[in-house]
């Protein structure tokens, strides 16, 4: 098992390191660089700079050197300090801009996922054991239109549902008395009234199509001889059922939560974007629209060594859970 | 409690451990009612083997989950009683319990062990094969961990395994079909049951560990005073293992008797073209094996009158295609389903 682990966690550091070189590579892809951007917002604001100045720039930054050079300069930052260069749009340091917006991301990401899986797991269930049952239906129907209606659909009606019945304003985070405000308890308050609905939306969407997945897993399961012989020990149906058909059903789970990772840090961008939420999403909205290179580019890698990282956990995690893994 | 619980049937003899009595077993489907068991009776004695043999789709399995209280959910109980003698000496009328009552739980596992068919599958790819036993321990008796894991590496001992400390860490994947069927039988055995279902349980095993298991069951029946129902569809499995016999033909038991009396004496013509269709070594070379003619019925369309008599090579017109016949009782305790059962061997005789 440890041999595995070590074996895992070795191949994924040629790929984090190939990742990163890919994504510093989209960051210099758009023609000019970041002293024609430089010069160009100088110019925006009034000032100007001559090209001999932005040729000593240009060497004072490095810009010259070959590609290698550069990318290590860059990756270094990164790693030795956390540096990730500066956000042209924002004029601000790419880390604060994410890190700023990184808890909140985290906090409504994991929440809603924690939640569709308490969602879809125990439907998926019972609508495999109970097949062709009302409830069944029912769960059939309400998963087939979760996973039909967009997101951004349902929050937009949900928005104005509670603004036309309840007369609430549940966009944003916070209502805009507290915006800028430090937090304390009535501001965490307001919160409450307001994160439900991106979890809601979350939520339901993301279980929609998890209770279609763990149906069908399960109902492949519970035909295998193996429950029929738990049966014959005499187990009663939920014993039966949660210790063994259910274990083996949630291996695709398993194998596919690393990939959670990288969507916590995304978000859901476009829900994020009609809620007027302050997540990580809209920022890397706007970054690729702004050809913001470098906040894009770290967006970029950072995705990817999420990915990497959560990839490489899935792994484990499948491995401690299915023993047929590890052998192999 | 020593009272048949139905007081229109005799209770049954003190050594007597299983006996069904007309069970009737039916699913409903799109096209029309399966009968799928359709009047089958048979007993099982203590520390009896009862082998029984029949075509795919004779409802040999079919009975012997009624038993178990395993059938499919929508399979309808039609008729009949199923009753079983209790470790603690009650008769239970099994055909009377719930698949998921409290008195079937405690019967599985317990009193009843059942092994399957195909030993690749029918036990957890994600446990180790002391957990489960241990499983099944804990759940019938009132042990620790410790000691139900003791008792996993007693049962793998048992069952021949080899190296039975290091097997009861493993999963199913790292052993091979036959210690997969050695353990799933470790499994079945690990309380003591009186009574062992074995479905098919060498079908899907080669012919070397086919021969091994078969010895194992023997070894374990004598050792433990266990008595096995034995499905198969294989004659030499049968004349191996068994002590009685019972011949399933489209849901009906069409003949019963020792497996001596089956394979010497055969009754009824069904079981007589069977034995006859075996290839046998030494057979004369250019003779050609005996088939039976025709295919079993689809069972929407059970013939009338007797079930076999469009294959059989015996039928008489105007009885057999009429009436169905009842069982045939020989003073041996043979019993045959046929209108010329005995008179066909006399008939024989006198050509």
């Amino acid at each position: 098992m440890l041999s595995y682990i070590g074996r895992r966690l070795m191949w994924a550091i040629p790929t984090l390191i190939f990742v990163s070189f890919i994504s510093f590579v989209i960051i210099q892809l758009p023609p000019g660089d970041f002293v024609t951007a430089y010069a160009a917002q100088l110019r925006n604001s009034g000032d100007y700079i001559t090209e001999a100045q932005e040729a000593a720039l240009r060497a004072e930054w490095g810009l010259n050197d070959p590609l290698l050079v550069q990318y290590w300069r860059w990756i270094s930052n990164i790693i030795f300090y956390g540096d990730f260069g500066r956000s042209l749009e924002w004029n601000s340091a790419v880390s604060d801009l994410i890190w700023e917006r990184l808890g909140l991301t985290l906090a409504i990401s994991t929440l809603s996922m924690v939640f569709t899986w308490l969602i879809a797991i125990p439907v998926g269930v019972y609508s495999a054991t109970r097949q062709y049952s009302v409830f069944d239906y029912v769960f059939t129907v309400f998963g087939f239109l979760g996973k039909g209606v967009p997101d951004f659909l349902l929050a937009l009606i949900l928005m104005w549902m509670t603004f036309v019945w309840l007369n609430m304003d549940v966009g944003g985070l916070v209502s805009p008395q507290f915006e800028g405000q430090p937090w304390d308890l009535a501001k965490f308050g307001n919160m409450l009234t307001h994160i439900w609905i991106p979890l809601l939306v979350l939520a339901t969407g993301g279980a929609a199509g998890l209770i279609r997945v763990m149906r069908a897993n399960m109902l492949d399961e519970l035909r295998k001889p193996y429950v029929e012989t738990a049966y014959a020990q005499g187990f009663g149906e939920r014993t039966v059922v949660w210790r063994y058909p259910v274990r083996v059903a949630l291996n695709p789970f398993i194998s596919t939560v690393g990939w959670a990772l990288p969507a916590l840090f995304s978000g859901d961008v476009i829900t994020a974007v009609v809620l007027n939420l302050p997540t990580t999403g809209p920022l890397l909205l706007q970054a690729l629209k702004m050809q913001d290179m470098y906040l894009a580019g770290s967006f970029i890698l950072i995705l990817s060594v999420f990915t990497v990282i959560g990839t490489v956990l899935s792994d484990i995690l499948l491995a401690l859970s299915d023993p047929r893994i590890r052998f192999s | 409690m020593t009272l048949a619980f139905n007081p229109s049937q005799p209770p049954m003899p003190p050594d007597r451990l299983l006996q069904l009595d007309d069970v009737g077993v039916h699913f409903p489907t799109r096209d029309g009612l399966v009968k799928a068991v359709n009047g089958v009776s048979y007993h099982v004695n203590k520390g009896e083997v009862l082998g029984i043999v029949g075509e795919s789709g004779s409802g040999k399995s079919v009975t012997a989950r009624s038993i178990m209280r395993l059938q499919p959910k929508n399979a309808i109980n039609a008729s009949g009683t199923i009753r079983f003698r209790r470790k603690s000496g009650e008769e239970l009328l099994i055909n009377e319990q719930d698949r998921l009552s409290r008195t079937m739980r405690d019967l599985r596992g317990n009193e009843i062990g059942m092994i399957f068919q195909e030993p690749m599958t029918a036990l957890s790819p994600v446990h180790t094969i002391g957990t489960q036993i241990a499983r099944t321990v804990m759940l019938h008796r009132k042990v620790s961990k410790a000691e139900a894991r003791a008792r996993a590496i007693e049962l793998l001992g048992k069952v021949q395994m080899p190296r039975p400390n290091d097997i009861v860490d493993r999963y199913p994947h790292h052993l091979s079909g036959g210690m997969r069927q050695r353990a799933m039988i470790a499994l079945a055995l690990a309380c003591d049951p009186a009574l062992l279902i074995a479905d098919e349980p060498t079908t899907a095993l080669d012919v070397t560990t086919e021969a091994q298991i078969l010895e194992l069951l023997k070894q374990l029946k004598d050792e433990m005073n266990m008595a096995i129902v034995f499905i198969t569809h294989n004659f030499g499995v049968v004349a191996d293992i068994a002590d009685r016999v019972a011949v399933m033909y489209l849901g009906r038991v069409v003949e019963t008797g020792t497996v001596d009396e089956i394979f010497y004496e055969p009754k009824h013509p069904y079981t007589q073209a069977l034995l006859q269709s075996i290839p046998r070594l030494g057979q004369s070379h250019g003779r050609r094996l005996r088939t039976i003619a025709g295919m079993v019925p689809d069972p929407f369309n059970v013939p009338t009158g007797c079930s076999f008599h469009p294959r059989c090579m015996k039928a008489v017109g105007g009885v057999c295609d009429v009436q169905t016949p009842d069982d045939v009782l020989f003073p041996s305790g043979q019993r045959a389903r046929c209108h010329y059962a005995g008179q066909t061997a006399l008939a024989e005789a006198a050509q």
